[in-house]
């Protein structure tokens, strides 16, 4: 296992039906987050996870102006999101939408609206995301996405088990 | 998604405000209706309403002192929802792991060479 610095754990609360709330703190002043949440390839190096790599990493930073990731997974498929930017107020708050356009059917109506706030105390920055979507359905589709991201590393180690036993 | 009743899915029997509001004074121990509704500043019969539907779904449990009804959070019936929401939390994880690492280099970037700890 990789040496990493942890300077902090995400935490996830649900305040509503519609909306997800995610929050973690960093050993770095804002801007440096700030930097790396908006410079293509900065975001390019953490955006994927463990879950695969990001090739494209578009992002056209003014009002109006639309990002748009695209991660090859592990697995060797793509998926691609892309939004619009709604408010931008550097090295504090970006207001942007989001759309997996992966979703059977999605419209633009389908994206949700994420606001990232970044809190500097001491040096460290608090960096909150709140996804706010257009309905139930959508925040739950969201979160079961972690679910199988969960589920495919749990089957990676199952595998890895099996093999072991073999 | 189809959801059964609230009266049998503690998933939707979270949905609602105000009764994340009485789980999360519960959270902090177990309280009797009064100590709820003065606490909550909800009328007492709306408290009561709430408690009855976490009651069915099983997600607090009451025993009785004396006179008093006291209801503590049921910690079993919120893990499931606990474990739905906590893989999406290890992907944010995943992903904020590797930012600190981009920032570990901005900020040597931002030192310079005078990088005593290097």
């Amino acid at each position: 296992m990789e040496a990493r610095t942890h300077s902090g754990k995400a935490t996830v609360t649900l305040p509503s039906d519609t909306q997800i709330l995610i929050s973690r703190g960093f050993d770095a002043p804002k801007h440096l987050v700030y930097r790396a949440c908006t410079e293509p390839e900065l975001v390019k190096r953490w955006w994927s996870g463990l879950r695969g790599e990001v090739t494209i990493a578009e992002i056209d930073l003014r009002v109006g102006g639309r990002w748009r990731y695209v991660m090859t997974a592990n697995e060797g498929f793509e998926v691609a999101f892309h939004g619009t930017y709604r408010e931008i107020v550097p090295d504090e708050r970006i207001v942007s939408t989001e759309l997996f356009e992966g979703a059977p059917g999605a419209t633009e109506d389908d994206a949700t609206v994420n606001t990232v706030t970044l809190t500097e105390v001491d040096g460290r920055t608090t960096l909150t995301t709140l996804v706010e979507c257009p309905s139930r359905e959508i925040r739950d589709a969201i979160i079961d996405s972690g679910m199988e991201g969960g589920m495919q590393e749990a089957f990676d180690r199952l595998e890895e088990v099996a093999r072991s036993l073999a | 998604m189809a959801r059964a009743a609230t009266t049998t899915d503690p998933f939707n029997a979270v949905a609602e405000p105000r009764r994340r509001q009485i789980l999360d004074v519960l959270a902090g121990g177990e309280r009797s209706v009064n100590d709820l509704v003065a606490r909550l500043g909800l009328m007492q019969p709306v408290v009561s309403k709430h408690l009855r539907v976490l009651r069915e779904v099983g997600l607090v449990d009451v025993r009785e002192a004396g006179r008093q009804r006291i209801y503590r959070v049921n910690g079993r019936s919120l893990k499931p929802i606990h474990d739905w929401v906590r893989r999406y939390e290890d992907a944010w994880n995943e992903r904020f792991d590797r930012l600190d690492t981009v920032l570990e280099d901005l900020k040597r970037e931002e030192v310079g060479d005078g990088s005593e700890d290097a």
